[in-house]
């Protein structure tokens, strides 16, 4: 199998790292050899984060090229349109309906941009917006928005749902369990 | 055994729990800090600490490999810079427990000041130096120079990069070898460094790196791997990873071992290819000891087809590759000219995501004043850095760990030879202080310099992720320790007398003691005291309020670039309640009293006073 890659970015602070864990675990399960890159440091103080994955038969480097990204899973708009060129030309573009003004733009020296899905959609062989952020907080905690977004990216993966539910079983502390299986749920539900 | 994926950090701590280290030290840094944050998950076995800069830790290091112990020290490539003292003299005093030092280089200044390549640390101080691709080779590699350092007598330098750092891939577990039994035995010629028995260790160095470079020709990971073509690569690294997704069909030496260098493989290897790519990153280490490989004379690579000695190979390496940055899949194939990098999306036209300082951070009250007072700060390695940025912009220098109270007292005393003088103060956080800021304030003292230091005292190393230090009260392995303090330090410990302490969150007290100490002909310290938002979570404070009647859209609140703050339409402020901490900050420099604290009952009220506020059950 050619080698496949994930990138998935955000805003520090949004559950990236604990996400991509979670990807490669059930990727490793699934009988992949898989790779996992992430940049830590100044990039947790409120900054953009990217971690990718990479799996299939063998796999050289953690990091995937420009274009040639099978799936991004961005967790902010904005942080989505910056990753676009990791993206390849048929690529999947899934993106949580989600704004976080960054510091240029809080303070008033920027402006947020306008029209990020319209911009995508020229840019992406396929985007979905989800609004994980808003469904995270109708189950009663907005960090369940990370597993929200795994649902919907295990949705566009053939891979066994199961093996999902037994890495989040692993994963995440056992009061939080029903909430991520539910956040799982959610996403691995979503349509537009 | 069980595969694990484990990410290059995890993968060294293991390794040292494997080969049977019993003692490791460290100073945290990106992107070293997890090494020693996960060898205490053995702490059953091995005993880990933080060192209070990376000197020291190498030296406790070397001091447990004296007993015979196996020790591991780890730090950032810069943190070498700081511990190149005792690594030289580790090298001539050699090892008798192993003594693996990692350093792991920032290829890109993801978060450093530079982009040295400590490669050639290994080469200045004649140790063998290992580089592992990934993270089974991050183990493997740490279970090898166990075996090298006590074999050779000798400390090994372990070159991890930001990449092989902090990627994941699957790693094979094993068990733990029996560590021996530590045992001090004085060897007074080897390790007194006396210039008389200093001389004598250097020859031994000096063998010992000869028998080392044979040992390199036979290192097992030091790896041909055949391909179809007559197109060679040699590689180290995170860069060999890339390179066999770049060239599939090439015959590939892989070098783990990159010093001494496997002359003799290389010279092998270089007959079967006509084109050599060298992919290392930053500096030609390998390519320089490749290039020298085949310039001796009568000893050209021979080639069997040929019945004699063949042309040499072309070598490509950093006349074509970059010395900046990372390597990458694109990078290799734009400098080839085989990829177009042009992005079809302009990423320049989207506003940045810069890091800031955290909602409710107790540095920010300070930057602001700076600001506003418009005196010229200093700046040191952490957290309060980003101080230098928009729209606190108050940092106009920053060096290294504690160069803002030495830089401070040179431009201090050489504008004083001209009868000038600045308004200027150094800005150090508690864990650079200890690092290397204490030697700086006695420089100030002691030479009669007058200037302001002022100490962000947080208690925690917070900008690596929150690791202890001799101000947190507590150990690596989370033990009790002694709190140094201080405020006490510098008062009692240095005699300094005006030095003060005020509430990171207090902007008026900050505000008077800045103008009255800048102004002060004697040194003095400030030490503005709050611990890091980030550890009070969990007490969470009630978030503020804008009365946007009030709010006379004068911005005075933007400038104190809080994450939590941002504005509407109108130019009103807004505050993002799930982000606000509820610090009180912007209560106070708001002018028209429109952002107000919400007392226990929820209701809207500014009648809270900033002093019962920060009195209250809040810490």
């Amino acid at each position: 199998m050619k080698t496949k890659s994930i990138l998935i970015c955000g805003v520090g602070g949004q559950g990236i790292l604990t996400a991509s864990d979670l990807l490669s675990d059930v990727l490793l399960l699934a009988g992949f050899q898989v790779k996992k890159s992430e940049v830590h440091g100044m990039s947790q103080r409120g900054g953009d984060v990217i971690s990718t994955v990479r799996y299939g038969d063998e796999v050289f480097s953690p990091l995937p090229a420009l274009g040639e990204t099978d799936y991004i899973l961005a967790f902010e708009k904005l942080e989505a349109l910056r990753n676009v060129n990791y993206l390849s030309k048929k690529g999947t573009m899934l993106v949580n309906d989600f704004e976080w003004q960054p510091l240029p733009v809080a303070s008033g020296r920027e402006k947020y941009p306008q029209h990020i899905e319209t911009q995508l959609k020229k840019l992406a062989g396929k985007v979905v917006l989800i609004p994980a952020t808003r469904l995270a907080i109708e189950l009663g905690n907005e960090k369940a928005s990370n597993v929200i977004l795994i649902g919907l990216l295990a949705a566009h993966m053939e891979i066994d749902q199961q093996l999902w539910i037994d890495a989040i079983g692993k994963k995440v502390p056992p009061r939080f369990k029903e909430l991520n299986l539910k956040a799982f749920e959610a996403g691995f539900r979503f349509r537009p | 055994m069980a595969k694990e994926l484990l990410s290059g950090n995890e993968a060294i701590a293991r390794g040292a729990y494997e080969a049977g280290v019993t003692f490791a030290s460290a100073y945290p840094g990106t992107p070293s800090t997890e090494i020693l944050e996960n060898v205490v998950r053995y702490k059953e076995v091995i005993h880990a600490q933080w060192g209070v800069n990376e000197k020291t830790a190498m030296e406790e290091a070397l001091g447990a490999s004296f007993t015979g112990a196996r020790a591991l020290v780890a730090m950032k490539h810069v943190g070498l810079n700081v511990a190149a003292d005792p690594l030289f003299s580790a090298s001539y005093i050699g090892a008798t427990g192993a003594l693996i030092i990692i350093s792991a280089d920032d290829p890109g200044m993801h978060s450093s000041q530079n982009e040295q390549d400590n490669r050639h640390y290994a080469i200045a101080a004649k140790m063998p130096l290992l580089e592992p691709a990934d993270s089974q080779e991050a183990k493997d590699m740490v279970i090898e120079a166990v075996r090298i350092s006590e074999t050779f007598d000798t400390p090994v330098l372990i070159r991890m990069t930001t990449r092989t750092s902090h990627s994941r891939s699957a790693v094979e577990l094993g068990e733990r070898q029996v560590p021996p039994v530590p045992e001090y035995k004085s060897d007074f010629f080897k390790r007194n460094l006396l210039p008389g028995n200093a001389r004598r260790r250097h020859v031994l160095v000096e063998e010992r790196l000869k028998k080392l470079a044979a040992f390199s020709d036979s290192f097992k990971y030091n790896t041909v791997i055949k391909g179809k073509k007559r197109i060679g690569v040699v590689a180290s690294g995170v860069s060999y990873q890339y390179g066999r997704e770049t060239f599939p069909d090439a015959h590939f030496l892989k070098i783990t071992m990159p010093y001494p260098f496997p002359v003799n493989l290389f010279r092998q290897f270089a007959a079967s290819v006509d084109t050599i790519y060298i992919l290392e990153e930053n500096d030609p280490i390998i390519e320089t000891f490749a290039r020298l490989a085949l310039m001796v004379p009568g000893e050209g690579p021979e080639d069997p087809r040929r019945g004699g000695a063949a042309p040499h190979p072309k070598i490509i390496g950093k006349d074509v590759f970059p010395l900046l940055g990372e390597m990458s899949q694109d990078v290799i194939q734009a400098s080839l000219g085989l990829k177009d990098l042009t992005p079809r999306f302009d990423c320049e036209t989207i506003p940045k995501r810069p890091p800031s300082l955290c909602a409710g951070c107790p540095h920010t009250a300070l930057f602001y004043n700076l600001n506003l007072q418009k005196i010229n700060s200093r700046g040191d390695i952490g957290c309060y850095t980003l101080g230098a940025l928009p729209p606190l912009s108050a940092m106009d220098t920053c060096i290294d760990m504690g160069a803002s109270i030495t830089s401070l007292l040179g431009i201090e005393k050489a504008l004083a030879k001209a009868d000038k003088t600045i308004k200027q103060v150094a800005v150090i956080g508690d864990s650079t202080f200890f690092h290397s800021g204490i030697t700086g304030l006695i420089d100030v003292i002691y030479n009669k310099g007058h200037s302001t230091v002022v100490i962000l005292d947080n208690s925690i190393t917070a900008m690596t992720g929150h690791q202890e230090n001799p101000g947190s009260g507590k150990t690596l392995m989370g033990e009790d320790a002694p709190r140094i303090d201080i405020v006490k330090l510098v008062r009692d410990g240095l005699g300094l007398e005006h030095t003060y302490e005020v509430d990171g969150y207090d902007v008026k007290a900050i505000k008077e003691l800045l103008k009255r100490e800048t102004l002060r002909s004697e040194p003095s310290v400030i030490v503005v005291r709050r611990p890091c938002i980030l550890l009070y979570r969990k007490a969470k404070w009630s978030p503020l309020r804008v009365d946007s009647g009030k709010c006379t859209s004068c911005k005075l609140c933007l400038r104190l670039g809080c994450p939590a703050i941002s504005s509407d339409a109108d130019g009103k402020a807004l505050i993002n309640e799930t982000l606000c901490s509820g610090c009180g900050v912007c209560a106070q420099v708001c002018a028209p009293n429109a952002i107000a604290f919400v007392d226990e009952k929820g209701l809207h009220s500014s009648t809270i006073t900033l002093e019962t506020y920060l009195s209250g059950d809040r810490s």
